[in-house]
C-alpha cells in the first residue's frame, strides 16, 4: 500500500522518467540497427571478417556497464560530455551491437540455399537479391534481434543513472544513497514492467514486419 | 538451340583439382528436349549449371542460338533463360501473382503487361488465375507449387530453359500428371530445353535426346529409342537395367508395327465360315466378328465353330481388349497379358478395325536392333554409332 501511495503520489515523476528512460533506450537501439543490421550483412561476405566482428561484438558485452561509463569519462570528457545523455546512448549501442548484429548474420546466412539459387538463377542482381528476398526473409529473426537488445538495455540503462543520464534508474540510485525502500522497488518494478511491455509490444510489430507468406515460420525465440 | 563447346568445370578441393565437367561437346536443336541423365556425381548438373553460370566455367564455351554467351553480362544472360530447380525455390515472401512476374519485372517490363501475363502463365498451367495469384506459395502443394515454379520460368517466354530435376521432389503419381501436362506445354511452346534426371524412364518420357553422363564425361548422347536399343557400352547398358527392351515399349506406337492383314466375320456368316477363315489365316484360337460399321462386335473362337453349328451372330463372345493406333506398346502388352492374349485388334480414331498386333511382331520388332548389334559385335567400331 505504502508503494502504490509512493507511485500515486510521485506519477507524473514516475511517467516523465519512464518516458526518459524509453527515449534513451529508444535513440540508441534506433542508431545500433542502423549500424548493426548492414554490418551483419556485410560480414556474411566473408567468413573470417564475421568471426571476428562477432568476438569484438561478445568481448563488448562481457564489459560490465559500470566499467564502460568508467572508462567513457575521460574520453568523452575532451568533448564536454563525460557524463550524461552521451556516454549512456554510447553504452547501450554499443551492448545492442551483439544481438542486433548476430541476427542479421544468422538470417542472412540462413536464407535456404535454393531461394538463393533461385534469385540468382533466375537473374537477380545481387543488390536485387538482398532487397527483394534476403532481408525480407531475414526480418523476422533481425527483428527478435533488436528485442533482445531493446529488453537487455533497458536494464544496462537503468545502471546510467549512476552518470547522470536520468531515467527510471534514479528511483533505485535514489533509494540506495537515501536507504529509501520505496523508491527502490518502485523504481526496480517500473523497469521490469516496462520491459516486459516494451518486448510484447516489438513482438507485435515483428509478426507485423514478418511477411505474409511466412507468418507461419515466424521466429519467436 | 543451346550448343556447348569443350565445357569444363574443375574443382578445386583440399584433396586436389576434381574434373567434374571434362570437355563437354554437344548440341540441343531448337524445339527440343535433352535430358542429362547419369548417376549422381556424373557431372550432368555441373554441365547444365555452367549454362547460366551458376557454375562459372573453367573453360569452354557456351551458344544460345548460334551466339556465344560469354560475352554477355551474367544477369541479362539468365532473365533469358527459364530456370527450374527440384527444390522449387518460390520466394515465400511473395504471392504467386509476384513470383511468377518476377523476371519480366527485371527485365522492365510495364505494369499491364505483366499482370496480364501472369494471368496466362495460369491458364497454361492449369490453375485458376482469381484462385490462386494473391495467395501465397505455402498454401499450396507440392505439385502446384513446381507449376507455379515453371510457370516463373516462363515468364519472359525465355527460348531456352534449363531445368535441374524439376519434378524429383514430387509424388509420383502428380509426377507423371506434370510430366504430361509440360510435354502437351511443350508441343506448342518449343522451348530447346536442357533437363537433368537421374531417372531412366523419365529420361525416355520427356527426352528427344538423352545424354548419358559418367564421371564428368558425356558417353552417349542419342535418342532414347537408340539409347535403348544400343547402349554404347557395359556402363550405359547397366545404368539403362536389365530391362531395358521393355523399356522401349514405351517408346514404339501400335501404328508402327500393325499389321493391316486381319481376316473377320460379320453376323451374317455361319460358323462353318469362320471355320474355314481361322483356317485359312492361320489363326490359333480365334477369329474376330465385325459389325457393319466396322467395329470388333466379338470373338468366335475355334473349338466353338468346330463343335457347332448356326450363324456367329448368335456364338460369339465378348472382344477381351482392342488398342488404339496412338496406344504405345507398353499398354498393348500389358493387356495381351491380362487377357492371356497373343494378339489384339487395333481400331483408328473412329473406332473401326484396321489391323492387329501380335506378341510375335512386337518381340522381333523390340529385338531388330539388338539382334543387329550383336551382328556388329565382331566389328566393335561399327557398334558405336548415334
Amino acid at each position: 500500500m505504502e508503494l502504490l501511495q509512493y507511485a500515486l503520489d510521485n506519477a507524473s515523476l514516475l511517467l516523465s522518467r519512464t518516458i526518459e528512460h524509453i527515449a534513451l533506450v529508444g535513440v540508441a537501439v534506433g542508431i545500433a540497427t542502423l549500424t548493426g543490421v548492414p554490418i551483419g550483412i556485410a560480414i556474411t561476405k566473408n567468413e573470417r571478417v564475421a568471426q571476428n566482428v562477432l568476438y569484438l561484438a561478445s568481448i563488448i558485452v562481457t564489459i560490465p556497464s559500470i566499467a564502460l561509463f568508467g572508462i567513457m569519462i575521460p574520453v568523452l570528457s575532451l568533448i564536454g560530455h563525460g557524463i550524461g545523455y552521451v556516454p549512456a546512448v554510447i553504452a547501450v549501442l554499443l551492448y545492442s551491437q551483439l544481438p542486433i548484429i548476430r541476427n542479421t548474420y544468422t538470417a542472412i546466412n540462413n536464407v535456404n540455399p535454393a531461394l538463393r539459387e533461385a534469385a540468382r538463377g533466375i537473374g537477380m542482381s545481387p543488390n536485387q537479391r538482398l532487397r527483394l528476398v534476403e532481408i525480407p526473409l531475414a526480418v523476422p529473426i533481425i527483428m527478435a534481434g533488436v528485442r533482445t537488445a531493446v529488453v537487455l538495455n533497458i536494464g544496462v540503462m537503468a545502471i546510467a543513472a549512476y552518470i547522470g543520464a536520468g531515467g527510471l534508474g534514479t528511483f533505485i540510485s535514489r533509494g540506495i544513497s537515501q536507504s529509501d525502500s520505496r523508491q527502490l522497488i518502485v523504481g526496480a518494478i517500473a523497469v521490469s514492467l516496462l520491459a516486459i511491455i516494451v518486448d510484447y509490444a516489438l513482438l507485435y510489430l515483428q509478426k507485423r514486419l514478418t511477411p505474409k507468406g511466412m507468418s507461419r515460420q515466424a521466429a519467436t525465440p | 538451340m543451346i550448343r556447348l563447346e569443350s565445357l569444363t568445370k574443375v574443382f578445386d578441393t583440399p584433396k586436389g583439382a576434381v574434373v567434374a565437367a571434362d570437355h563437354i561437346d554437344m548440341e540441343v536443336p531448337e524445339g527440343e528436349i535433352c535430358i542429362l541423365l547419369g548417376p549422381s556425381g556424373c557431372g550432368k548438373t555441373t554441365t547444365l549449371k555452367m549454362i547460366n553460370r551458376i557454375v562459372k566455367p573453367t573453360s569452354g564455351k557456351v551458344f544460345i542460338n548460334g551466339e556465344d554467351t560469354t560475352g554477355l553480362d551474367t544477369q541479362t544472360l539468365r532473365r533469358n533463360i527459364g530456370y527450374v530447380i527440384q527444390q522449387i525455390g518460390l520466394f515465400p515472401n511473395m504471392t504467386i501473382e509476384e513470383n511468377i512476374t518476377i523476371v519480366p519485372k527485371l527485365l522492365g517490363w510495364d505494369k499491364a503487361k505483366y499482370k496480364a501475363r501472369a494471368r496466362e502463365m495460369m491458364a497454361m498451367i492449369a490453375l485458376e488465375p482469381d484462385a490462386f495469384l494473391k495467395r501465397f506459395p505455402s498454401e499450396l502443394s507440392g505439385g502446384q507449387q513446381q507449376r507455379i515454379g515453371v510457370a516463373r520460368a516462363l515468364a519472359a517466354d525465355p527460348p531456352v530453359m534449363l531445368m535441374d530435376e524439376p519434378f524429383g521432389a514430387i509424388d509420383p503419381i502428380n509426377r507423371a500428371v506434370i510430366q504430361d501436362e509440360f510435354l502437351k506445354m511443350q508441343q506448342e511452346l518449343n522451348k530447346t530445353i536442357m533437363f537433368v534426371s537421374h531417372d531412366i524412364d523419365e529420361a525416355i518420357k520427356m527426352g528427344d535426346r538423352v545424354a548419358v553422363f559418367r564421371e564428368g564425361k558425356l558417353v552417349q548422347y542419342s535418342t532414347p529409342d537408340d539409347l535403348l536399343a544400343a547402349p554404347k557400352n557395359a556402363f550405359v547398358e547397366s545404368f539403362l537395367g536389365e530391362d531395358r527392351a521393355l523399356k522401349r515399349l514405351n517408346l514404339v506406337k501400335v501404328r508402327e508395327i500393325v499389321t493391316d492383314e486381319i481376316g473377320t466375320v460379320t453376323p451374317s456368316d455361319t460358323l462353318e465360315t469362320a471355320l474355314a477363315k481361322i483356317d485359312d489365316y492361320g489363326y490359333q484360337n480365334a477369329i474376330l466378328m465385325i459389325n457393319e460399321r466396322k467395329q470388333p462386335a466379338g470373338i468366335i473362337s475355334r473349338s466353338l465353330a468346330r463343335t457347332t453349328k448356326g450363324y456367329c451372330r448368335d456364338h460369339f463372345q465378348a472382344v477381351p481388349a482392342v488398342v488404339d493406333l496412338d496406344d504405345d506398346l507398353r499398354k498393348a502388352a500389358s493387356l495381351m497379358f491380362a487377357h492371356d492374349q497373343t494378339w489384339l485388334p487395333c481400331v483408328d480414331k473412329a473406332g473401326t478395325v484396321c489391323g492387329q498386333i501380335t506378341q510375335r511382331a512386337m518381340t522381333s520388332h523390340l529385338g531388330a536392333r539388338y539382334r543387329a548389334r550383336q551382328g556388329d559385335d565382331r566389328k566393335p567400331s561399327a557398334a558405336i554409332k548415334e
